[in-house]
């Protein structure tokens, strides 16, 4: 679908104006405090303009760019994981019948809300909901409050212009320019893309149609006609982007040198400094895993179940009877990092890691899952010795 | 699901993670903690389920636990679960009074499909409770017993007093030509049967390897040692066998606790076979 369009940095208002009159609810990067999260975003002052950020292994600052540009981060805080997959949700409330002895009755939780516009959504983030859509959405049992949401929505993503010294989604195949369908369904990644393009007098996005709904959304706002030229521009903005990635994980091998690595004196090393403390699993925009928590009122009448994330890092995560069968931090490590790159491709063939880098930003220890993955790979023969210095 | 209709005060029973109603007709004590829960659904048919799948019963505002169903397949009603009182839900079922009703989800995962073992031997190695979850598969082959060759009973328990549906295994060795051998842990004084774990038994049990299916069901640790002895003794490794349990919230595939490597226990299991487990089992807190 090569229709190319060019939307003036003043047309963003009409755009986010469209979607609202169509009855989304547009959810957006935004700054809360000092850092760049995802919120509901009104009109075009709501985002992070002239904002950018410095992320690396245990740093995150947002920092004043000296620009106007839009969408001058790289990953937000939090990734769009909570706009179709909440951290916590009603899956059924239940009434005790005082009555009736022992009875009760079930009623399960249906969320309503408008339907939602996912406005400048990252490529690893939109490849990330695409790799939810299999796995929350494309088994045999799906999760339908993720289904009602997902169902529906409308996506403008953004490609990225300035990555992070965290980002390697370059090395992972999944940005910083998004694919323009989803290799599993062969569905549009998006109903529109934009890339911002800043120049000295000139601000605008070069505007990608990828579906029916996305063209008659840049119609109703007036974008114009663009040029292949204008594609060109918009290319070179994430080529450069993605040269400036300095971490990378060798997808080549990495699901072989993590079943390889199973007894791998490794995880000692990483467990050392692990505090299993959840946060790369809590921003991790694939981290699926979840529990139930029964909320009673006081009587006992009344209760909620609540399907809440979860974390395999927490020692509750895999507790039978007797005990949990992953006590130590160096099995939770291990698990969790073994299914990103290795299992995950096993059971939903791709990999559960998409290079957002914010288990590198956000781990209190500064453990680095692309330094943990080149360390296994070397310990395990598959990759290649670093080079003596 | 046409349930949903016969079930006005569920809103949506065809939702997975919505439980049905059943009301507890009776719960009968087994050994000192371990209970019998017969279930009656309190709308619609009663389950239908394969020998070796589990449900998730819900105790209400206490929580919810994955159970294997212990009844017979060919008579789902009433709905039988065999449990152990060892935590706040089990603990709140097994103490139920009659006529209270519970939450269930399910059936969910895979059966141990016995039909495979047919015109061979089958041999059933389990212990303590685990012969709760492998009693629909006996069941299911005692009731078409001439279509198999011996079948044997192997089954531990840690002391005589914990010997879980004695009565019931020596009706199948007196009425159905099962060869049933017990052993326990540990023995008081001047008991008279054998003492020693299940995994020994195997050695000397008689059947043909080559021919033979097993079925496990018991701790890991068990379970490990019986799958080995078995590929020792010749049984090919297909034709082995384990249920194995994991922690579970959702019995769909969602929730990600089971997972077992590639595996999602609750959904590609809790039955599988030895070859796909081997390797797993060997790593220590997989």
């Amino acid at each position: 679908m090569d229709d190319i369009r060019i939307l003036q940095a003043s047309g963003l208002d009409a755009l986010i104006e469209e979607l609202r009159s169509r009855g989304f609810r547009v959810v957006g990067p935004t700054l809360r405090g000092d850092a760049i999260v995802t919120g509901e975003i009104r009109a075009a002052s709501d985002l992070p303009r002239g904002k950018g950020d410095s992320q690396d292994a245990k740093t995150y600052r947002v920092r004043s760019r000296g620009d106007d540009a839009y969408f001058g981060f790289a990953a937000p805080a939090q990734s769009s994981k909570p706009v179709f997959f909440p951290a916590e949700e009603v899956v059924w409330r239940g009434h005790r019948d005082h009555d009736d002895d022992g009875h009760f009755t079930v009623e399960r939780d249906t969320p309503d809300g408008a339907p939602i516009a996912l406005l400048g959504v990252r490529s690893c983030d939109l490849r990330a909901v695409q790799i939810h859509d299999r796995v929350l959405a494309g088994r045999s049992h799906v999760d339908a409050h993720y289904v009602g949401r997902r169902d529906g929505a409308f996506v403008v993503a953004v490609a990225c212009s300035d990555p992070a010294a965290s980002c390697f989604c370059a090395s992972m195949g999944t940005g910083p320019r998004p694919a323009t369908t989803d290799p599993e369904t062969g569905a549009s990644s998006y109903d529109l893309l934009l890339t911002e393009i800043l120049g000295e007098d000139d601000h605008h996005f070069v505007m990608e149609i990828g579906t029916d709904a996305g063209r008659e959304v840049a119609d109703e706002i007036g974008a114009s006609m663009g040029h292949p030229a204008d594609r060109d521009d918009a290319v070179a903005v994430t080529d450069a982007a993605a040269a400036r990635q300095t971490r990378a994980i060798d997808t080549t091998i990495v699901h072989d040198v993590l079943r390889a690595s199973a007894e791998s004196p490794r995880w000692e090393d990483v467990a050392s400094r692990c505090l299993a403390c959840t946060n790369c699993t809590l921003v991790c925009p694939t981290c699926f895993c979840t529990t139930v928590q029964d909320v009673s009122d006081l009587t006992g009448d009344s209760a909620e179940r609540h399907r809440v994330w979860d974390s395999c890092f927490s020692e509750s995560f895999s507790y039978i009877h007797g005990g949990p069968t992953r006590e130590s931090t160096k099995a939770r490590y291990r698990q969790w990092i073994t299914h990103k790159l290795s299992s995950w491709e096993d059971q939903f063939g791709m990999l559960g890691c998409v290079g957002c880098g914010r288990c590198i930003t956000w781990c209190p220890a500064g453990i680095d899952i692309t330094e943990e993955a080149a360390a296994l790979g070397r310990m395990s023969g598959l990759a290649a010795p670093a080079p003596a210095t | 699901m046409s349930t949903a209709a016969a079930e006005p005060r569920i809103a949506d029973a065809g939702d997975p993670m919505v439980p049905r109603r059943y009301a507890i007709t009776r719960v009968r004590q087994d050994t000192r903690d371990t209970f019998t829960l017969l279930l009656d659904p309190v709308n619609g048919a009663p389950l239908t389920f394969r020998a070796g799948q589990f449900t998730m019963l819900h105790a209400f505002g206490v929580g919810e636990v994955p159970i294997s169903i212990s009844g017979d397949p060919a008579a789902p009603a009433p709905l039988e679960h065999t449990i152990r009182d060892v935590g706040a839900v089990t603990h709140a079922l097994v103490n139920a009074h009659p006529g209270t009703e519970i939450g269930v989800r399910g059936p969910f995962g895979t059966s141990w499909d016995v039909d495979d073992a047919a015109d061979g031997d089958v041999v059933f190695v389990t212990g303590g409770i685990g012969l709760a979850p492998l009693r629909p598969a006996i069941l299911d082959v005692l009731r078409e017993r001439d279509r198999y060759g011996k079948v044997l009973l192997l089954y531990g328990s840690r002391t005589p007093d914990d010997i879980l549906f004695g009565n019931e295994m020596h009706r199948w060795a007196d009425l159905n030509d099962v060869n049933v051998q017990m052993t326990v842990d540990n023995a008081p004084y001047g008991y008279t049967g054998k003492v020693g774990f299940v995994t020994e038994l195997i050695a000397r049990a008689g059947f043909n390897p080559r021919t033979s299916w097993a079925f496990v069901c018991g701790p890991e640790v068990m379970m490990r040692s019986a799958a080995s002895a078995l590929a020792g003794r010749g049984v090919p490794a297909p034709h082995i066998r384990l249920s194995m349990e994991r922690s579970m919230k959702c019995g769909i595939g969602l929730c990600g606790h089971c997972q077992l490597r590639d595996l999602f226990i609750c959904v590609d299991g809790p039955v599988l076979d030895y070859p796909r487990l081997e390797p797993l089992m060997s790593v220590r807190e997989l």
